[in-house]
């Protein structure tokens, strides 16, 4: 019963709040009013019932609070500043419902806003979760490991600055909407990698990052069905977040994608996400999803490791290295260039790749050169790098890889 | 990420505090005010305190199974901690942005590490 009403008020938390804005036009104090509305209805729906008009309790709560708010001395003082940004008042003066879109218009138009471009991408983080996800401050500070007043102070600094710099609750306009929209697609893949990254040895309670990412992403495909990126991000999520049981050892050691007991997979969202792609890549303009969803839709197809059809995932990868270049990327593509032109080959393009200042200090250049030298039957060069590659990652459970690996070349040798 | 910026002193950068006049130390005050106020509105700060003088502190040590704390003495240390920033910043850059703000980072006083994460992604 609760996690029902909890996922019927978190469903309903970008509608509400999108329309107690259109009718209010401030943002801060819409976001603030939304939040108690959920709050309360959380607290009296498993005891009370589900009222008949969810939708519309929440409003009329929201909205009582929000006159509330604007009492008290606080509002009154930001009321006091809102006449000097006038101009900037989310919501230009004699619009109503009609000059919005529908429903799916106004999830986009909160997305685009909490993702602007004024904002830093923690702080957009933060108030994606809140203003669309319906998270509470709380659940927010434990999903990304920062107490409750960062994350507080986040959130209210980031309505400040959209306030500041007149940020509107708008459908961004033709010209806006590609860079917009890409912001949006990163909020959504930080929250999905920070879930996912975290699965590893995690010991405190987490809220489910991955899961919360893939209900934004479906909510922002809804709104977009034509969009190839959205429907990309989210069958890179789906592709990806199908492998999560086999990724970790039950003692929270990372398991490798080759070495992992691919009966664990998730078929369904394997499916699902493959389904997605395919389509994307066949409707609309290539993109960076589409490509690492492509990738992620090879991997996830092989019965076994050995079966990996790792040509095709090179041509993915020079393409993606073309769309949108980066550290990351070029790593990727010369541990599938060994795969198919073997570990020499790729070394020289090691070699050549890290002249790239870009690559000279990132964590992973020593990992996979460790896995290029191993490959090549290096020995004690590969030993040598994956301890190298050990002291350069921050991550726990990635060092205890490393580490582990360079142990077993220190064991075979002797 | 998170990094914990370290402040240290020494017995020089206590003889120069002590030597300042009082509105130079107002001054100093001051900065730490106005840089703690900017780390709380960025959303980058998550704890920020200065700590006792060592010769306030005390030596634990577990003896079978008995904690026993002791003051201390301590070896004459020529540095201690005096104070730490802990901070969730994009890059380390910005941490060291960041400790490069702190009145200390004059004398060269200053430390950023970054901290560890149970994170990890498929290798």
């Amino acid at each position: 019963m609760t996690d029902e009403v909890e996922a019927l008020l978190r469903s309903l938390a970008p509608e509400v709040l999108a329309a107690i804005i259109r009718r209010q036009g401030d943002f801060d104090t819409s976001e603030d009013a939304v939040q108690e509305a959920l709050v309360a209805g959380a607290a009296q729906w498993p005891r009370d019932g589900v009222p008949a008009n969810p939708r519309g309790w929440l409003i009329t709560v929201a909205s009582r609070r929000q006159i509330e708010l604007w009492r008290s001395e606080a509002a009154r003082r930001r009321r006091e500043e809102s006449v000097s940004r006038a101009e900037g008042s989310p919501v230009a003066s004699g619009t109503d419902k009609e000059t919005f879109g529908p429903d799916a218009d106004d999830t986009l138009s909160l997305f685009v806003l909490c993702c602007h471009p004024a904002l830093t991408p923690t702080s957009q983080v933060a108030l994606t979760l809140r203003a669309v996800g319906g998270l509470t401050t709380a659940e927010i500070a434990r999903a990304l490991l920062v107490p409750e007043s960062t994350v507080a102070q986040r959130i209210s600094r980031a309505k400040q600055r959209i306030r500041e710099s007149g940020g509107r609750f708008l459908l961004p306009t033709r010209a806006e909407r590609p860079a917009r929209l890409a912001a949006v697609l990163h909020v959504l893949y930080l929250i999905f990698n920070e879930g996912y990254a975290a699965s590893s040895g995690e010991r405190l309670v987490r809220v489910e990052l991955t899961a919360e990412a893939i209900r934004l992403a479906r909510q922002l495909h809804a709104a977009l069905p034509a969009d190839g990126e959205a429907a990309g991000l989210l069958a890179l999520m789906l592709l990806t977040d199908a492998r999560r049981r086999a990724r970790v050892s039950p003692a929270g050691d990372l398991i490798p994608l080759a070495e992992q007991d691919r009966g664990l997979w998730d078929r369904a969202a394997i499916a699902e996400g493959l389904a997605l792609v395919t389509k994307a890549l066949s409707d609309a303009p290539v993109g960076p999803y589409q490509l690492q969803a492509a990738i992620a839709a090879i991997h996830d197809q092989a019965p076994r490791a050995e079966d990996t059809d790792w040509r095709e995932i090179l041509g993915l990868y020079e393409l993606l290295e073309r769309v949108a270049p980066g550290p990351m990327v070029a790593l990727n593509r010369i541990v599938a260039v060994a795969m198919v032109e073997g570990p020499r080959v790729a070394l020289a393009r090691l070699a050549l790749a890290e002249r790239d200042p870009a690559l000279v200090d990132h964590h992973r250049l020593e990992a996979v050169r460790a896995h290029l030298l191993e490959m090549a039957g290096d020995t004690d060069a590969a030993r040598d790098a994956y301890a190298r590659a050990a002291r350069r990652t921050l991550s726990i459970p990635e060092r205890r890889f490393l580490e582990n690996r360079a142990e077993r070349l220190a064991g075979a040798k002797t | 990420m998170k990094y914990l910026i370290l402040i240290y002193h020494n017995p020089d950068s206590r003889k120069i505090w002590n030597s300042f006049t009082d509105e130079q130390r107002a001054e100093g005050l001051h900065a730490y005010a106005v840089l703690n106020e900017q780390l709380a509105a960025s959303g980058e700060l998550i704890a920020a305190e200065a700590l006792d003088e060592p010769s306030t502190a005390k030596h634990v040590t577990l003896d079978e199974g008995r904690t026993i704390a002791t003051d201390g003495p301590f070896a004459e240390a020529k540095e201690h901690l005096a104070g730490f920033y802990l901070l969730d910043t994009e890059t380390m850059d910005r941490a060291v942005e960041i400790a490069g703000q702190i009145p200390e980072a004059v004398l060269g006083m200053i430390e950023v590490r970054p901290i560890l994460t149970y994170a990890g992604l498929e290798m």
